[in-house]
């Protein structure tokens, strides 16, 4: 069969970066396509090209045998390639069919009746659920994904681009999606899936194409291929691809007790709800939930950064809840804290590593100069112990790759030497090699005997590290559940709001 | 077709050359400009470097415009490290104009050594006073430092209006008097020793922002509040006292006019000077060794555009014209470090697809 969408020898540089060099990718019509690499591989960029938001520097693109070259997003819808972004591009206060009509429709009135009976349509064909008048700040993830590839179809993608669809979504949302795309394949759509979950990969796709360091390296057939030859295409080596779950001794007396804690958003709305937990020195804990769940707002009440309004949270027998991050450092509680937002809270993007090293513990050096000397050693030691890849520390933060400034930003907080590490989806947006180093470092510190608090995404990674695994789900603990004797698809559950009994627990 | 592309690491020598290059496009624009209303540019330009440098006592003159314009700067900075956008400077400066004079007319016969000093302490509490409330408002009650600061220097402005006009006024002018010798500043090589003050600030201004704690945390708040909570940072105090710090600096730039060259208080001896000041900090990208450079730039034209009026009869607008100009030219001159534009290359073509 002939390529319907055809990318050859792709080259496109940001200033000195290459970020594709000679890649290629051929997509049939009827199939799903998985594009697979690590972070920073290119899959982005190239799908970016065929959408019409960059424009290769060379190399051509042919879709149905022609050439094609976009200059902006909208010749490539034209020419049926749609796009659903890993974040979504939609108006929050409209509604799904406002969204999807918007841009589009010629004249100007909305004919609502008719775009209804048309969403309808196309929904229906493909086995979409949409409820076209549901505004979109209502709707769930699962639910705003399904607009998106909506307006897609709308518009008369036959070419459809996923980034990373699955990222955000349960496990069983995921089944649902997968369901669609199947359907989607079933009338002749090409679907391209980026990813780089090799679960998903091997079960869905019908082929594969990797990249590496903007290269393709190649395109194999799904059913001819295993997770372990994929993995090699796509680091370059051989790697053992399994967790360690490093045994350590919990002490007995925990070093974190939180109990009934309760937090409200600004809108009077629960985020935390009767949250009650032990963490002890030595273990794991787990905190597995969907986006939104109160990942958030329960590391930022225990740092003391977000105001709780019941409940209680010792410290090795000392209360801590209501008091700033400043008096808890004063009080010389050895907390550390990874938070979510690495950038915009963790650390100051425009400043260099020296400084953003010091920005714990300047407070803690006495007299009125900032201790620059000391902060530089410190920061070249956490440099060459977490191998981060930095012409000198001098080097401003916001300049490194994203697994790079993680490091410092996790070498900082565990040179800290603390007896409690918070650390908020420490992994995202690492590549793999990057990923497995962070699970090394949080196995050292459990068996250093500190207590770690792991929010997490990725169910695969929590079962396999944590000792325990506590799901919440809109801001309450659905169960604490032993990572051992417990499935994915249980804690999928749990992630959903059922209880283990079965029962909805709301 | 064009589109406008990310420039992905602009070096620093691209960015000085570019900066360097937009002033000199700035000056053959407004050239432009003169030539069509009939002058002749070099001359005009001429006449302006000649205006600001030409004798002793123009330079002098120039001179005593760039010391407020720098201390002005200076001040801003401290703010503006902060993303505390105090345009404030101007009443800043009016308040420790009037805190000075307060203490030259009252104690207008204490000794020379006792009176200065008082002066200065009372220009700085009156500025540091008028820089804390709006950052007291931010913290209490999070208005806009903007629209705050921005008002706060009409009713310091109209404040000394009002003495002029009222309670201070002698005789039948509305005049306020002369200092007495004791309350006016000495002189150094010819300039009052406001320059010395100046240098001696612009020195601490820089190891404060870059060297010391408090620098660090007013940095650190600047990049992001959400950091600065995380680590520990008061940010209520550390907002607070930032302002005081700057409105104190824009006061002493307020005492030092008042002392050394207006040599009493009238209404409009800040003459604007607090709002060039935001663009001359802004313009050397609050570094404090840039701010010497754009000081001395700002103060040319300030200068250098009166002297038009009276060599050429060209309107002094005319400068005022040029700096508009010329921040026009810089500040556009940023986007083009951040992007560049790029005529749309056609896609190399390939051979048809089998």
């Amino acid at each position: 069969m002939d390529a319907y969408v055809e990318m050859k020898e792709i080259r496109k540089s940001f200033g000195s970066v290459a970020a594709n060099n000679d890649a290629s990718l051929s997509v049939e019509l009827g199939e799903i396509h998985a594009l697979l690499g690590e972070n920073g591989s290119g899959k982005s960029t190239l799908v970016n090209m065929l959408a019409g938001i960059y424009s290769p520097d060379s190399g051509s693109i042919f879709i149905g045998g022609r050439t094609v070259s976009f200059a902006a997003p909208k010749e490539a819808i034209d020419c049926g390639i749609g796009m659903v972004h890993q974040h979504f591009k939609l108006v929050d206060v409209f509604t799904a069919k406002e969204n999807i009509a918007a841009g589009r429709e010629k004249g100007f009135w909305l004919r609502g009746r008719r775009l209804s009976e048309k969403i309808q349509a196309i929904a229906d064909k493909y086995g979409l659920a949409i409820d076209p008048d549901k505004k979109v700040y209502d709707m769930s993830v699962g639910e705003k994904q399904t607009v998106e590839i909506v307006k897609m179809l709308y518009r008369g993608a036959n070419v459809l681009i996923l980034d990373e669809p699955t990222a955000v979504l349960t496990p069983q949302e995921t089944k649902v999606l997968f369901q669609i795309l199947k359907n989607m394949k079933q009338h002749g759509c090409a679907i391209i899936l980026i990813t780089h979950k090799l679960r998903e990969v091997m079960e869905i796709s019908d082929r594969v194409t990797v990249l590496r360091k903007g290269e393709t390296i190649g395109t194999v057939r799904t059913k001819d291929t295993t997770p372990r030859a994929l993995t090699e295409m796509m680091v370059g080596r051989p790697l053992e691809l399994k967790i360690e779950r490093v045994r350590a001794e919990p002490a007995m007396e925990p070093i974190l007790t939180v109990g009934r804690l309760s937090a409200a958003d600004s809108h009077g709305r629960n985020v935390l709800k009767d949250i009650s937990f032990v963490l002890r020195g030595g273990e794991i804990l787990g905190v597995a939930g969907i986006a939104g769940s109160g990942q958030k707002e329960l590391c930022e009440v225990l740092a003391g950064l977000y105001k709780a309004n019941g409940g209680r949270v010792r410290f090795l027998g000392e209360e801590i809840l209501g008091l700033s991050p400043r008096e808890i450092l004063r009080r010389g509680i050895s907390m550390s804290f990874v938070p979510e937002d690495r950038l915009g809270m963790g650390l100051v993007a425009g400043m260099d590593i020296t400084s953003n090293v010091l920005l714990r513990s300047f407070q803690k050096d006495g007299g009125f100069f900032l201790d620059l000397p000391g902060g530089r050693k410190k920061a070249e030691r956490i440099v060459k112990r977490y191998d981060i890849s930095t012409p000198s520390v001098d080097h401003v933060l916001k300049d490194l790759s994203g697994g790079n400034i993680q490091k410092v930003l996790l070498g900082r907080e565990v040179e800290l030497n603390p007896k409690l590490l918070i650390t908020a989806y420490p992994v995202r947006g690492l590549d793999i090699g990057a990923s497995y180093h962070i699970y090394d470092i949080l196995n050292a510190q459990k068996k250093a005997g500190v207590a770690v608090l792991f929010i997490g995404e990725d169910l695969d990674v929590l079962l396999q590290l944590c000792d325990r695994l506590m799901v919440i789900h809109g801001g309450r603990i659905m169960g604490i559940v032993d990572p051992l004797t417990t499935s994915k698809e249980e804690v999928g559950l749990l992630m959903l709001g059922q209880s283990e009994k079965g029962g909805n627990a709301k | 077709m064009m589109r406008m592309v990310r420039r992905s690491n602009p070096s620093k020598n691209m960015q000085i050359l570019m900066r360097a290059g937009s002033v000199v496009a700035a000056l053959a624009a407004a050239a432009l400009l003169m030539a069509a209303l009939g002058y002749n540019p070099f001359l005009v330009y001429y006449n302006m470097v000649a205006g600001s440098f030409g004798t002793a006592y123009r330079l002098q003159a120039t001179i005593h415009k760039v010391i407020p314009l720098l201390v002005l700067s200076l001040g801003i900075a401290v703010a503006f490290k902060m993303k505390f956008w105090n345009i404030g400077a101007e009443g800043q400066m009016a308040m420790g104009g009037f805190g000075a004079a307060y203490a030259a007319l009252k104690y207008g016969a204490l000794p020379p050594y006792i009176l200065l000093p008082l002066m200065f302490v009372l220009g700085m509490i009156c500025g540091g006073i008028w820089g804390v409330i709006p950052a007291i408002l931010k913290v209490k009650l999070g208005t806009n430092e903007t629209l705050v600061t921005l008002m706060l220097n009409y009713i310091a402005l109209r404040w000394l209006t009002y003495l002029q006009y009222g309670p201070w006024k002698v005789g039948g002018f509305p005049r306020i008097p002369d200092f007495s010798p004791n309350a006016v500043l000495p002189s150094l090589f010819g300039i009052h020793i406001g320059w010395m003050v100046a240098v001696l600030l612009t020195a601490a201004v820089y190891v404060m922002l870059r060297r010391t704690k408090l620098g660090y945390e007013i940095a650190v708040l600047g990049e992001s509040e959400s950091t600065a909570r995380y680590a520990g940072i008061n940010v209520s105090k550390v907002t607070i006292v930032a302002m005081l710090i700057s409105g104190a600096v824009c006061g002493l730039a307020g005492m030092m006019q008042t002392s050394a060259v207006e040599k009493t208080l009238t209404e409009q001896f800040t003459g604007g000077l607090g709002f060039t000041a935001v663009i001359t900090t802004w313009l050397a990208r609050l570094s404090p060794i840039g701010m010497i450079g754009t000081s001395f730039a700002f103060a040319m034209l300030i200068q250098g555009g009166g002297y038009l009026e009276t060599t050429m009869s060209i309107s002094s607008k005319m400068a005022d014209v040029l700096q508009g100009v010329i921040i026009f030219f810089v500040l556009g001159c940023d986007f083009f470090i951040q992007y560049k534009i790029q005529l749309r290359k056609p896609v190399r073509k390939g051979g048809e697809a089998k």
